[in-house]
C-alpha cells in the first residue's frame, strides 16, 4: 500500500536548538498512528510540520521532505490554505471561536468560499454527527460555542475539522485537558473516522495510544527511536528506552 | 517603621492621590457647568450668533465641532487602523517596523500647534483648500492618528493567539484571519481608541484655528470654513465678548463630550456582550 504520508529525513530546528532530527515515517491510509514520548520529544512540531502551522509567529528552519500523497507539501507553489484544508488540525486546548456553534463549524467551508446556506448545514449537521455531538447541540446551534463545556468545545474543533472534508486528521494531546468521560467519547470517534481519514495523533499518555493506535512511534529529544505496529511496540518494544519509558520507567 | 505603619501610610497615600484627581475633575466639570448651564436654553443651542457671539445662540458652532470631529475620523480611523494592522499582523519585528513605532510615538509628542502651523502652511496655503472643514479634519486626522495607531494595535494584541491558530489551521488567509477573528474580537478597543481620538478633536483649539478657521457660518460643504465649540469659547474669553456665553459654550462641549463618552460606552459594552454570547 502507498503511505498517505512519507516524512523522508525531516529535521526541524529553532536557531540553534534541534527540534526533530532527521525523522523518517510512514503514514498509511485509514490508519491511525500515534506518535508518544515524554515532553519536549518534538511530537507536536512534527504535527505543525504536517500542515505547514509551524510557519505561524517565529518559524524555524527545515530540511527534508513530508509527502502528502508522494507530493512535497514544501514544494514551491503549494497552496498552503489547501493543504490546511487536506490536513486539518486539533489542538491540545479546547478552543471555541468566540461565535455561535454553527458558525464554528461552518467556519473552514465559508473560508473556502462555501455560501449557499443548504449546503453549510448539510456540512455542519454531518460533521457534528461524526464527531458524536450531533445529538447534544443539535437544537442550539446558535447560541455561542463557548458556553459548552470543554469535552464538547474539543468535539467542536473535531467537527470543525471534519467540515473542512479533509484527508488527514492531525490531533495534538487532544483529551489532554478533559476529563475520562470525555476523553472516551473523543477516542471513540476516533475509531470510527479512521474508516475515512487518515489519524495522526500525540496521545495524551501511553494508555491511550495503546487503546486506539495502528502505528506507533516513539519520540525522545527530537529523535525517532523507534517505529511500527502498535501490537508490537507496546509488547515487545525493541529499544530499551522504548521500554523504559512504556513501563514507566521515566517519564 | 512597623509594616504595619508603612502599609497604613501607603494606603493613605495612594487613598489620597486617587480621590484628588477624582476631586480635581469633580470640581472643574462643576465650576464650568456652575457659570455656564443658567445661560444654556434652547434659544442658546439652536439659535446663531449674533454681534460676535456677545447675543445669540452656538448652533453652527455645535454643527462645526460634529463635522469637523467627523471628518477627522473619517480620514484617521481607515488609516489608522489599517496601520495598526500592518504592524500587528503583516510584518515580524524589524528594523522597519521599528522606525515606524518611534514614528508614530514622536507623532503623539508634536505640540497641537506645530499641527496646526503645519496644517495652514500644507494644507491651506500649499494645497489651496484655504481654511475649511477639509483642511481641519486633514490636521485633526494627523494629530489624532498614533492614538488610534496605538489602542488599536494594543487591541489587537490582546486577541488570543489560539484564535489565529484555529483560523489559520482551517485554511483561513491572511486578510480572512484578520477580517473574521482579529477586527471582531478588537473592536472594542478600537472603538476606545476613536472615543479618545474624537474627544482630542473637539476639545482641540491651536490647531483649528489655523486650519479650520473661526467662521461664525454654517458650514455648507466640507471646503466651507467653521468654527468649533472649543474655538469659540477660546475667542469669547480671550477677546472679552462675553464670559457669559462662553461659560455656557463651555457646559454645553462638556456634556456633549460626556454624552459621546457615556454613549459609546454602552455600544462598547453592547458589542463585547453579543461578542461573548456569539
Amino acid at each position: 500500500m502507498t503511505p498517505k504520508i512519507e516524512i523522508d529525513q525531516f529535521s526541524y530546528r529553532y536557531g540553534d536548538e534541534i527540534a526533530l532530527n532527521t525523522i523518517s515515517l510512514q503514514v498509511q491510509p485509514n490508519t491511525i498512528l500515534a506518535i508518544f514520548g515524554p515532553a519536549r520529544g518534538g511530537k507536536t512540531t512534527l504535527l505543525r510540520s504536517m500542515n505547514r502551522l509551524t510557519e505561524i509567529g517565529e518559524p524555524g528552519t527545515h530540511s527534508g521532505r513530508i509527502l502528502l500523497d508522494g507530493q512535497d507539501i514544501f514544494a514551491p507553489g503549494t497552496d498552503i490554505a489547501t493543504l490546511r484544508r487536506r490536513v486539518g488540525m486539533v489542538f491540545a486546548l479546547p478552543v471555541a471561536l468566540p461565535m455561535t456553534i454553527f458558525d464554528n463549524v461552518a467556519y473552514g467551508p465559508r473560508m473556502r468560499g462555501v455560501r449557499s446556506r443548504s449546503q453549510l448545514q448539510d456540512l455542519v449537521q454531518s460533521a457534528l454527527q461524526s464527531a458524536a455531538l450531533w445529538d447534544e447541540v443539535q437544537d442550539r446551534l446558535d447560541t455561542p460555542a463557548q458556553a459548552l463545556s470543554g469535552g464538547q468545545q474539543q468535539r467542536i474543533s473535531i467537527a470543525r475539522v471534519l467540515a473542512l472534508e479533509p484527508e488527514v486528521i492531525l490531533l495534538d494531546e487532544p483529551t489532554a485537558a478533559l476529563d475520562p468521560i470525555s476523553t472516551a467519547k473523543i477516542e471513540e470517534a476516533l475509531m470510527e473516522l479512521k474508516q475515512q481519514y487518515t489519524i495522526v495523533i500525540a496521545p495524551h499518555n501511553v494508555q491511550q495510544a495503546g487503546r486506539i493506535a495502528d502505528d506507533a512511534a516513539f519520540f525522545l529529544m527530537g529523535e525517532c527511536i523507534e517505529a511500527g505496529p502498535a501490537s508490537q511496540i507496546f509488547t515487545m518494544p525493541r529499544d530499551r528506552r522504548t521500554e523504559d519509558y512504556i513501563t514507566g520507567r521515566f517519564g | 517603621m512597623k509594616r504595619q505603619h508603612s502599609q497604613l501610610v501607603a494606603f493613605a497615600g495612594l487613598w489620597f492621590a486617587a480621590s484628588l484627581t477624582i476631586v480635581i475633575l469633580a470640581i472643574i466639570i462643576m465650576y464650568i457647568l456652575a457659570q455656564g448651564l443658567p445661560y444654556v436654553n434652547l434659544e442658546f443651542l439652536t439659535g446663531r450668533p449674533l454681534e460676535q457671539g456677545r447675543e445669540g445662540g452656538i448652533f453652527p458652532t455645535i454643527l462645526g465641532t460634529l463635522a469637523l470631529g467627523a471628518v477627522s475620523l473619517v480620514l484617521a480611523v481607515p488609516l489608522g487602523v489599517g496601520a495598526a494592522v500592518f504592524l500587528t499582523e503583516y510584518t515580524r519585528p524589524s528594523p522597519l517596523t521599528t522606525i515606524m513605532r518611534f514614528g508614530t510615538d514622536s507623532l503623539a509628542g508634536v505640540p497641537s500647534i506645530i499641527f496646526g502651523l503645519f496644517g495652514f502652511i500644507f494644507f491651506v496655503t500649499r494645497l489651496h483648500m484655504s481654511w475649511s472643514l477639509l483642511a481641519g479634519g486633514l490636521t485633526l486626522a494627523l494629530m489624532v492618528l498614533p492614538t488610534i495607531i496605538r489602542t488599536t494595535e494594543e487591541a489587537i494584541r490582546a486577541v488570543p493567539v489560539a484564535y489565529r491558530e484555529v483560523s489559520y489551521g482551517l485554511g483561513a488567509s491572511r486578510w480572512q484571519m484578520v477580517r473574521t477573528v482579529v477586527l471582531p474580537n478588537a473592536l472594542p478597543g478600537i472603538i476606545t481608541g476613536i472615543i479618545l481620538s474624537f474627544g482630542r478633536a473637539v476639545g482641540e483649539t491651536a490647531a483649528v484655528i489655523f486650519t479650520a478657521g473661526t467662521a461664525l457660518n454654517i458650514p455648507t460643504s466640507i471646503l466651507s470654513p467653521t468654527r468649533t465649540m472649543a474655538v469659540h469659547f477660546y475667542i469669547l474669553a480671550v477677546e472679552g465678548i462675553s464670559l457669559q456665553k462662553a461659560y455656557a459654550t463651555g457646559a454645553v462641549l462638556i456634556i456633549s463630550i460626556l454624552a459621546i463618552n457615556v454613549l459609546a460606552n454602552a455600544l462598547i459594552t453592547r458589542s463585547v456582550s453579543r461578542a461573548v454570547r456569539r
